[in-house]
């Protein structure tokens, strides 16, 4: 069993520094290509060369749930299984988690402009991935509240599964209250199926996005792991023991 | 059983006694919904359609004032240990606390209402209205912040940041609660629906509230 293996922090960070430039020039590959791809692919009859913000906007989109996945799998990680790197998981993850869910709103935001004329429209899915993203700053706030990293954890983890259920319950709720406030959606998600020459492109850059969190997130479980070496030897430092 | 109400009663018996956390909630609403005609201006017939919604912001930040002395003043005298090593499962008691909590600062507002539908011109029927869907979603409100003050407690600073945890998971209560005042204030919309769901919302928070105050009481105060 690899995750059961992979709990000893010495063994993960020589397994990781082994696996990480692999990862890193597979994703930078699969970059290329899906831009590459995007660049190609044709212009949507009705939006033109807008459509092709869809290539970064729909995987941010999708990699903001996810995260949230990883971060509540990491989560019971954390409470149930005691894994000793779950919680490094679930901390390395959430700021990466953010960053996607901003990204996800800043070319939603984009692509809004030209498409209905203003930057921001209360539509459902915006509002509900706006709210996911205060979830992500209120737990990373919550993560920089308490100093002890592992009673950090166990707080962070108990916010983590609670959103993990009230994320279904926030979407659907911004629903109902969207389809209450507008009688005509600007916008309508089914307007055009997806034609092949989009998937493509689209799907490349999806697997080149959540390949870039699993690097991206290693990489961050590797410094967190460092972070609190460091701290330990500083505060048995400060204790006057030697390291 | 017993220990369960025993715990509700000497809850109400401090909140009564002690700092009238209620009336101070009852007061912060009363503030939220004078400083709405400040802000909006005078205007009768925009103050009357906003009201539902005023109403249940109000009454949303009052019943957040109060969280923080949910299991702080356990913390600081000791009970919380006690509560930790009792018999009764943490999580009776703290469904205990929750139910005490709301019935000492939720049901203040919602008796406070109808008054303050007065401020708003509301009609007397469309505030009993407000009142009935404050009845019925309030209790989520108090269930989920209990989550937020049972993260909080645990930690130094934690007052500021419980507002933070709190306010994005009652988006739902808020959205429901106003829907369902809305449709009794303009009569178009469905009032059922709405005001179902909210009971649904209240119901599920009396399990997750409690299990996650529980589990996060537990694994922050050993």
């Amino acid at each position: 069993m690899l995750f059961a293996r992979l709990a000893n922090p010495s063994r993960f960070l020589s397994f990781t520094a082994r696996i990480l430039p692999w990862l890193a020039v597979a994703t930078a590959v699969l970059m290329v290509l899906g831009l590459y791809l995007s660049w190609t692919a044709p212009d949507d009859y009705q939006q033109g060369a807008t459509v092709k913000i869809m290539f970064i906007h729909v995987p941010n989109a999708w990699l903001s749930m996810f995260v949230w996945m990883v971060m509540s799998v990491s989560a019971l990680g954390t409470l149930v299984w005691k894994h000793p790197l779950a919680d490094v998981a679930a901390k390395a993850a959430a700021p990466i988690g953010a960053s996607f869910t901003f990204l996800a709103l800043a070319t939603g935001s984009l692509w809004g402009r030209p498409m209905w004329g203003t930057y921001w429209q209360w539509d459902a899915r915006l509002t509900s991935v706006l709210i996911l993203f205060l979830m992500y700053l209120s737990l990373i706030a919550l993560w920089r509240a308490v100093e002890d990293p592992t009673r950090a954890a166990r707080a962070a983890a108990v916010l983590t599964l609670v959103g993990a259920i009230n994320i279904p319950i926030i979407k659907f709720s911004v629903e109902w209250w969207n389809t209450l406030h507008q009688g005509n959606s600007v916008f309508r998600m089914d307007g055009p199926t997806l034609d092949r020459a989009f998937l493509m492109p689209l799907f490349t850059m999806a697997i080149a996005f959540t390949l870039l969190f699993i690097t991206l997130h290693l990489a961050a479980m590797r410094n967190e792991i460092l972070r609190r070496r460091v701290r330990t030897l500083l505060l048995m430092q400060a204790g006057g023991r030697a390291p | 059983m017993s220990a369960f109400l025993a715990l509700i009663q000497r809850d109400l018996r401090i909140s009564w006694r002690l700092g009238g956390g209620g009336l101070l909630g009852v007061l912060f609403f009363l503030s939220v919904v004078v400083l709405m005609p400040f802000a909006l201006g005078p205007d009768i017939p925009l103050l009357k359609r906003m009201g539902p919604a005023v109403l249940w912001l109000g009454a949303m930040l009052a019943s957040l004032l109060t969280l923080d002395r949910l299991f702080t003043a356990d913390l600081e005298d000791g009970s919380l240990d006690l509560l930790l090593m009792s018999p009764m499962p943490l999580e009776m008691s703290c469904l205990a606390k929750g139910l005490a909590h709301w019935f000492a600062t939720g049901l203040p507002l919602i008796v406070a209402t109808p008054v303050l539908g007065v401020l708003l011109n509301l009609e007397p029927e469309t505030s009993l209205f407000v009142a009935l869907t404050l009845l019925a979603g309030t209790p989520a409100l108090t269930f989920t912040g209990m989550i937020g003050a049972a993260l909080a407690v645990t930690m130094r600073r934690g007052g500021l940041l419980l507002p933070v945890l709190v306010l994005p998971l009652s988006i739902p209560v808020l959205i429901f609660g106003v829907a369902a005042s809305n449709a009794a204030v303009t009569e178009q919309g469905l009032f059922g629906a709405p005001f179902s769901i909210l009971c649904a919302l209240t119901l599920a928070g009396f399990i997750i509230g409690p299990l996650a105050a529980a589990a996060s009481l537990r694994q922050g105060l050993d």
